[in-house]
């Protein structure tokens, strides 16, 4: 659907353009043609675009280069129940997202080219946003053998990962690593040692209370600590798709001031929730890595603040009433995000200290350049994927105004502030806000 | 070369263990004996089978067929009486060890004998328990001395010289004896030696052999003279140290497509036995650069003239 765009000139005018990587903070607009930009920033006015040019009035609202969402699960293929390329594409329009990686733990695994193939396709057909898969890492996601990373790649994979599992063997991952080091393709682990994580959130106090497992920090940072070894002795371009811990933001930071190739990702509940709201026993809130302590919270805010925490994903997981309204020990982990991350992240911006800019970077560009992509960026040149966001709206998230087809959303009921009123890919207008 | 009493010594070694066993100007003096062999080796005088009434036993703890029978074809040629020993088939399996494998054999008295392990050093072991010159015909990972001679003769006689030359060793490095042979006898002689490998394949290290390391097969093989392709030992890679072969096949295979990113002529070797579809496309290992026939032929020359070098540095150690 993203195939053929809108052929005629548009100008995005009257807005505040801010893309802190291009220098970008005025007031302006964003000229485009044929689904890439033709202009952008102060010089682009209504007066300046002409009369050639379709106008559209974004009445002083914050203009931001679309976001791109590095951990987005869908059901595609083989759970459609949960969730389609289509249906996520819905809901990662509604929230501004103009991207959507997807993860390879479908079924079938996403281990083959043929199976990348299918998934671009079926995006193309179908999904109204951009979408690129990572690939497994190990062979049905199973740690025993290397994917065959360098045909995947070839195929249109962004980066290889083993999604929700991390390779525990260190010898098969070392050389999953050198070996994707030869082909420049990013890894990307997911930091949990297993033999620590049998709980069902975080190991404390609130645990205790609740009578539930607990999965302690230092089941994260143990698998950190040997993926960061394992880069220093490879050389391999790394990221850590989510910390949820204080302490794993130490480890980062060591990495960091080696100069080692490492980046790393929080989600946007790890960011505005804590393990208090579970309350309940609410599985809407059962999430992997577990909801940690508010000193945690914080510690993650003040990281994205600082730059040692990368990217922020949704870390979108559509679950459905059958795996979620479950005794919280027997239910799924996971929640839905792409329409609430944007909201989110903005009441950070609002209540916290961290500043719209590096939001921008955070949801946008940062992850967009890691992956190697052209979007995430407003310059001529570039394709025109960019998002029109109301700071001040307010809107209340209730199932019935979720685009996903799962609604286990953290957020039901609340009344969240900030929102896209319109979301632009390749030229085309794929989501306005209707209240 | 004429008749036994004036023989001059070839080399000092006492046995082939390695390729450092031999210093690049008698490295020369072996190619000179067996292109001399490669020539006449089938129709020697009587009085040229210098290994008349001496005895050669090849124990062979791996199998191989091809180096075998050409330790034994050598041998006979220089009218040597030749024994096989398959190890594997017999007293190993009944838990006796190197060493006692070994005083057996060194009972029996024999002047040759050509040894092959799976376990590196393991020729080496031996040969300081028996009183015979021992080649090394492939121990472990580590070398395989007569294989790099026998490569080297070949090149030898198509360019007419070694110095100067580049060559390419591509795939399993890391595994690879063979490769390792090579490089320290091409690196010794002037060549300029590349590897072309996924780095899960590469020995850390490498560079420090003085060989110049590549990752793809385009910069590899860019304006090479020899292009040497390693055998994959399929059986040990798949999702390993490579994720399949078919991958490997795409990225690493010698194909007409990538061939023609060496230079033009370059010689197509492969020390066997080939994985045809896997490192090495049939239509190049059978096409016209390819000169893996004459290696397996240049291997009984220079067998040959390994057995008669240390036949002379024996009888050179005698009478002082």
């Amino acid at each position: 659907m993203i195939g053929s765009p809108a052929r005629s000139r548009r100008a995005y005018v009257n807005a505040k353009v801010l893309a802190p990587m291009q220098g970008l903070d005025c007031e302006g607009g964003i000229l485009v043609e044929d689904g890439w930009i033709l202009a952008v920033g102060k010089a682009v006015t209504r007066e300046s675009v002409g009369a050639t040019s379709t106008v559209i009035d974004c009445k002083g609202r914050l203009l931001i280069p679309g976001l791109v969402d590095m951990r987005v699960f869908t059901g595609e293929p083989g759970s459609e129940y949960r969730e389609t390329l289509a249906s996520a594409s819905e809901a990662a329009a509604a929230g501004g997202v103009t991207t959507m990686i997807v993860m390879p733990n479908t079924k079938p695994v996403i281990d083959d080219a043929a199976i990348v193939d299918y998934v671009l396709r079926r995006a193309r057909d179908t999904a109204k946003v951009r979408v690129a898969p990572m690939a497994a890492v190990t062979k049905g996601i199973a740690g025993e053998q290397m994917a065959e990373i360098g045909l995947l790649k070839r195929a249109g994979a962004v980066a290889v990962t083993d999604a929700v599992r991390a390779v525990t063997n260190a010898n098969i991952f070392r050389r999953a690593l050198t070996y994707a080091r030869d082909f420049d393709m990013l890894v990307v682990g997911h930091a949990e040692e297993p033999s620590l994580s049998g709980g069902v959130m975080n190991a404390g106090e609130m645990a205790s209370r609740l009578g539930l497992a607990g999965i302690p920090a230092m089941s994260e940072v143990i698998m950190l600590e040997r993926d960061l070894r394992l880069v220093e002795m490879t050389g391999a371009r790394y990221h850590v798709a989510q910390v949820s811990s204080a302490l794993s933001l130490d480890v980062i930071r060591r990495a960091k001031d080696k100069g080692l190739p490492v980046t790393c990702g929080v989600s946007i509940h790890h960011l505005v929730l804590n393990e208090t709201d579970i309350g309940a026993y609410r599985t809407f809130f059962k999430l992997t890595p577990p909801l940690r302590s508010e000193d945690d919270r914080r510690a993650l805010v003040a990281a994205v603040a600082d730059g040692t925490i990368d990217v922020i994903v949704s870390s979108h997981d559509p679950q459905s009433d059958d795996t979620k309204r479950l005794p919280f020990g027997e239910a799924a982990f996971g929640a839905v995000g792409l329409e609430t991350m944007l909201s989110s992240a903005l009441t950070l911006s609002a209540n916290e200290n961290i500043s719209l800019s590096r939001l921008v970077e955070a949801l946008s560009q940062r992850p967009s350049s890691i992956l190697g992509l052209e979007q995430g960026r407003l310059q001529a040149g570039a394709p025109a994927d960019f998002t029109v966001v109301d700071p001040h709206m307010s809107w209340k998230v209730e199932d019935a105004s979720l685009r996903s087809r799962s609604k286990n959303s953290p957020y039901e009921h609340r009344t969240l502030e900030g929102r896209a009123v319109e979301t632009v890919v390749a030229g085309r207008s794929v989501y306005e806000y209707a209240p | 070369m004429t008749s036994t009493a004036t023989r001059p010594a070839l080399f000092k070694a006492q046995h082939l263990l390695a390729i450092s066993d031999l210093s690049p100007v008698e490295i020369s003096a072996v190619l000179d004996l067996a292109h001399h062999y490669a020539g006449s080796g089938k129709n020697l005088p009587h009085g040229d089978r210098v290994l008349s009434g001496q005895t050669q036993v090849n124990l062979f703890f791996e199998n191989s067929t091809r180096t075998q029978s050409s330790f034994e074809l050598a041998g006979k040629r220089l009218g040597a009486d030749v024994m096989n020993m398959a190890v594997s088939t017999s007293s190993l399996s009944k838990g006796e060890t190197v060493l006692d494998t070994a005083m057996t054999i060194n009972a029996m008295h024999p002047d040759f004998l050509v040894v092959r392990h799976q376990s590196s050093g393991a020729v080496e072991l031996l040969s300081q328990k028996v009183s015979c010159a021992v080649i090394n015909a492939g121990d472990g990972q580590h070398e395989h001395p007569t294989q790099a001679l026998l490569d080297a003769l070949t090149i030898r006689r198509h360019y007419g010289k070694l110095e100067g030359l580049t060559v390419a060793i591509c795939g399993d490095i890391l595994h690879s004896r063979v490769a390792r042979s090579n490089i320290h006898l091409l690196t010794k002689m002037g060549v300029r030696v590349r590897c072309v490998a996924p780095t899960t394949l590469v020995p850390s290290g490498l560079p420090n052999f003085g060989v110049e390391v590549f990752r793809d097969m385009e910069t590899g093989l860019a304006g090479v003279d020899v292009v040497m392709m390693l055998r994959l030992q399929v059986e040990r890679m798949s999702g390993a140290f490579i994720p399949s072969l078919k991958e490997f096949y795409q990225f690493f295979g010698l194909t007409e497509e990538t061939l023609a990113f060496a230079r033009p002529g370059a010689l197509v070797m492969h020390p066997g036995p080939m994985n045809r579809g896997v490192e090495i496309d049939s239509s190049v290992a059978d096409g016209a650069q390819s000169v893996i026939r004459e290696q397996v032929e240049m291997g009984v020359a220079v067998r040959m003239a390994i057995l008669d070098g240390l036949d002379r540095s024996r009888r050179a150690g005698d009478t002082p």
